[in-house]
């Protein structure tokens, strides 16, 4: 298959157990608003990476390790890579 | 002393200047700015990583400037036991390079804390704390916005009981308590050191409190630590 372009859109969270106070403020935020139902909020950022690749393993495999290695400190932060399309193939 | 000691520059870095300053006119070590291009460290006695904001802190702070060009020799310098200092953003790369375990966090408080601390030196003795007594306390002042420790509680008991733990916020009189630690660090860490001692990160600035002109000079005792050390090993 020839290679094309692809969009990896990875999502990076604070681990479970590690402080989130951007997570918090938001939660102190939304109860502000009369959500009072609100019981917890988690604060992430999902990176979106366009990227050649043979195929659409290939684009995933590809974002997992680049997560691994940057994206995401491993320390503090997990990672799943969310969803994996095709921008286009290239000429 | 071979080319002295040297003051890494990152684009984003504000703390070369200061830290210059008060190796230079503060200890007397000779020293000089090294750009974060460069790719020799050789004959560099001891090298600081200032802080700042390097890269703008983008992605997280310090994970960008781990893939300057410069970070190469500095991974070498510090395997071979070079004493290597990391102030605030300078911590926080080392953290993200694996020099140091553990990460810093935004501060529990989501503000940017800018004032002075209280420290207390208690691990084992480092190339940077070699000139302070056990128990020690040091008035430091703190500017950074991300400057929570944390490490998996495995890895918190490995720093303490190995010595590692270089420094905890406290009070006036030495106290470790909740009400001193400004950011929700860890067991109130503010200083950690690496297994061999050589590489040590500290989020408060030794470098702005190295004249009383400007509130104190309590910093300069960790830079002639590393003198003395570098002195002792020629």
């Amino acid at each position: 298959m020839a290679e094309g372009r692809w969009m990896v859109e990875v999502i990076v969270m604070p681990k479970e157990g590690v402080n989130d106070p951007q997570g918090e403020a938001i939660r102190g935020g939304l109860r502000a608003l009369g959500y009072a139902g609100v019981r917890g909020v988690r604060a992430g950022k999902v990176i979106r990476v366009e990227l050649n690749a043979a195929g659409a393993d290939d684009a995933r495999a590809a974002g997992a390790e680049m997560a691994d290695r940057l994206l995401a400190n491993p320390v503090i932060e997990s990672f799943h890579v969310a969803a994996v399309a095709p921008v286009g193939v290239e000429a | 002393m071979s080319n002295g000691i040297g003051v890494l520059s990152f684009p984003g870095s504000n703390g070369d200047t200061d830290a210059l300053h008060a190796l230079t006119d503060g200890v007397g070590a000779p020293a000089r700015v090294i750009d974060h291009r460069e790719t020799d460290l050789s004959g560099m006695a001891a090298v600081v990583l200032p802080g700042g904001f390097s890269y703008g802190d983008h992605l997280r702070c310090g994970a960008i400037a781990r893939f300057a060009p410069v970070m190469a020799p500095l991974r070498a310098f510090a395997a071979r036991g070079g004493p290597v200092l990391g102030i605030c953003n300078g911590f926080q790369i080392l953290a993200e390079a694996h020099l140091l375990p553990g990460a810093l966090l935004p501060n529990q408080t989501l503000r940017f804390h800018c004032f002075w601390t209280h420290v207390r030196f208690d691990g084992l003795p480092t190339a940077w704390t070699g000139a302070l007594a056990a128990g020690e306390v040091l008035r430091l002042p703190v500017a950074h916005g991300e400057g929570a420790y944390f490490a998996d509680d495995e890895t918190l008991d490995r720093l303490e009981s190995t010595g590692r733990i270089v420094a905890r916020y406290c009070d006036p009189s030495g106290a470790v308590a909740a009400a001193a630690n400004p950011n929700g660090s860890a067991r109130g860490i503010a200083a950690v050191a690496n297994e061999a001692g050589n590489v040590v990160g500290i989020m408060p600035h030794p470098e702005r409190a190295s004249d009383p002109l400007i509130g104190g000079a309590d910093g300069l005792r960790l830079l002639q630590s590393a003198l003395d050390f570098v002195h002792a090993a020629v």
